[in-house]
């Protein structure tokens, strides 16, 4: 059993850790105390663009104004723990990805973090603790890993992108001009110009992925969650594809990312999460990335004790 | 202008002389244009057998208003359609709450269905003469009978309307309509509603089994001729429509049952499609065609 590092809490505050909050009253509240803070100063200012306004440059965070507002795309683990049948996957995790941040999600097969994924957007009921948005209106968006859709349905791929628009639109409005550029733009911005009428079964892997990327770039949300997003896909692809997370990271919003590519995660994550059912280490990548954490993570057992009492540990 | 007039009596006296002839290419021509966009959705969701499975769910509940008050069409309508909902509903329950699969709680509850509709009706002791359920009688159709199915068209089109995008997503990426919204539940019942609602609008004038044939046949056939959607839905709608008029004609000229005669039809343009489809048909895969530049 793998013991639980200091790490593990909220990584972005250096001073000493106030429990985290437990009941959903403070939650509500919309203070995520560890770690939000910071984001008093950026967050009054009039440095509300509309997100889904693409017209800005790919400087990356430094430039220019964050386009949402900081404080709505927190997300705090208040002692979660996830599993399947009562089982741990996911082992009392607190903790807190802060508004704006861009973290990867690393560890074995089997740690959790696809599950850690599915909970934070709302798929999978905790088993105990809680996980709070800083603000319930803001929106999630949650890409999974490719096998879920079907590529045989007769759809078009500016169809598919235009599902992306749901939140705004609903089941029945319908798209006007703008929404029709605005998904042109997208196909455009992940190198699929001219791609609107294929069809969704005439695509190969390596451009399905560059379709549902521009999907959601479509819809707009101040938090992105995307499993195993390169799994399977060319290198030019996955340059591309980065090169948009790195410009949506700019925009200011959150991204979580499950990732095994452990040069892409040194390489432009600053923040990391190592998972083996326990949380093994939370915080700026080059913190986590150590011999000594990943030797850790390596060790965890995968299977799941079939006679294991229930766990006694102080939430 | 011999062939003309011999092309007249062979496709259009029929209609003209008798007006059950009339009644049943009205009646299956409605049935066409509610049930075949169901067909489509069915087909391209992998629950083609779906549409089965309901007709037998939906058996016993008709069968249970005919014993209660004879051919009535009030009756067996409802018996049909509570039948069918209550199996739908409990099949999506099951697949919610336990780890069962759409595909065996619905086998389940239709079996059960079949069976105590079975076990009522020889209980009441009485012979029901259920080949009137089973094959219907599409040049027997009265006016309530020919209202029903028009009502049941329009309900059908106009819910399928509303349902449309919600039920596209939950085909294509049912967890990413999970995502953003609710609706991926009410549009999967409310479609096996849609389902329900054809069968039962369909057995007055083909019967439970074969009105699963106008369903879903022409919708294979489509697939064949259309690679988009809504092409897809108009295709299987004509397909639907032409065979209901050709298997009226035919069945008229060479005295078969009306209702299966239909649906031959339906399957004749089937194969026909299989081997001249625009797409993926098997004499266009023979043709010595050169591949393109790009």
């Amino acid at each position: 059993m793998i013991e639980e590092t200091p790490l593990s809490s909220c990584p972005w505050s250096d001073a000493p850790q106030p429990p985290p909050p437990r009941s959903r009253r403070s939650i509500a509240s919309g203070k995520c105390k560890n770690c939000c803070i910071a984001d008093a100063d950026v967050g009054d200012g009039p440095a509300y663009r509309r997100v889904g306004d693409h017209r800005l440059d790919m400087a990356g965070r430094s430039g220019g104004a964050p386009m949402t507002n900081p404080r709505t795309g927190s997300i705090q683990l208040n002692d979660v723990t996830l599993g399947y049948d009562r089982h741990p996957a996911v082992h009392h995790i607190s903790g807190c990805f802060k508004a704006g941040s861009l973290t990867a999600v690393i560890g074995p097969n089997g740690a959790g973090k696809s599950t850690l994924l599915k909970a934070i957007a709302g798929m999978l009921r905790p088993l105990s603790g809680t996980i709070a948005r800083a603000s319930e209106t803001s929106r999630l968006a949650y890409l999974p890993q490719l096998a879920e859709l079907d590529r045989d349905f007769p759809i078009s791929v500016e169809d598919l992108v235009g599902t992306g628009f749901w939140s705004k639109m609903g089941p029945f409005r319908r798209y006007r001009r703008e929404d029709r550029l605005l998904i042109d733009e997208a196909l455009e911005k992940v190198g699929l110009a001219g791609f609107n009428k294929r069809m969704l079964g005439t695509l190969s892997g390596g451009q399905l992925q560059r379709v549902l990327f521009a999907r959601l770039m479509v819809q707009d949300a101040e938090m992105i969650l995307i499993d195993e997003p390169f799994a399977a896909i060319d290198t030019k692809t996955v340059s591309d594809l980065m090169g948009l997370v790195r410009h949506w990271h700019g925009e200011g919003r959150t991204i979580i990312a499950v990732l095994h590519d452990m040069g892409l995660v040194a390489e432009f994550f600053p923040d990391s999460l190592l998972l083996a059912r326990e949380c093994v280490a939370w915080g700026a990548t080059s913190h986590v990335l150590t011999p000594d954490h990943l030797a850790k993570a390596r060790s965890m057992i995968e299977a799941n004790d079939p006679h294991a009492d229930e766990c006694e540990r102080a939430a | 202008m011999t062939g003309f007039s011999y092309l007249y009596d062979l496709l259009i006296t029929p209609f003209t002389d008798f007006a059950f002839m009339r009644r049943a290419l009205v009646g299956s021509i409605a049935l066409s244009i509610g049930a075949c966009p169901i067909g489509v959705f069915l087909m391209l969701r992998r629950m083609s057998l779906v549409g089965d499975a309901m007709a037998h769910a939906i058996l016993p509940g008709a069968a249970l208003g005919y014993l209660f008050a004879g051919l009535s069409l009030g009756f067996m309508t409802a018996g049909g359609l509570i039948a069918g909902f209550v199996v739908a509903l409990l099949a999506g329950l099951v697949t919610r709450v336990t780890i069962l699969k759409e595909d065996a709680a619905l086998a389940s509850f239709y079996l059960i269905s079949l069976a105590g509709g079975v076990v009522l009706v020889s209980l009441r002791g009485s012979n029901v003469d259920l080949l009137h359920v089973l094959f219907g009688s599409v040049l027997a159709l009265d006016d309530i009978t020919l209202l029903l199915l028009a009502a049941s068209t329009t309900v059908s089109l106009l819910a399928l309307a509303l349902l449309f995008r919600p039920l596209v997503l939950e085909c294509v990426d049912p967890l990413f309509l999970r995502t953003v919204s609710q609706s991926g539940s009410v549009a999967h019942f409310g479609f096996l509603a849609l389902v329900v609602l054809n069968l039962v609008a369909g057995f007055h004038a083909l019967g439970t089994l074969l009105s699963v044939g106008l369903m879903m046949v022409p919708a294979f056939a489509a697939r064949f001729w259309s690679s988009t959607l809504d092409c897809t839905i108009l295709t299987a709608t004509l397909i639907g429509m032409i065979s209901s008029g050709v298997g009226i004609v035919i069945s008229y000229h060479a005295g078969t049952p009306t209702g299966p005669t239909i649906i031959l039809s339906a399957g004749g343009l089937y194969i026909f499609s299989i081997l001249f489809g625009r797409r993926n048909g098997l004499f266009l895969r023979l043709l010595p065609r050169k591949h393109l530049a790009a």
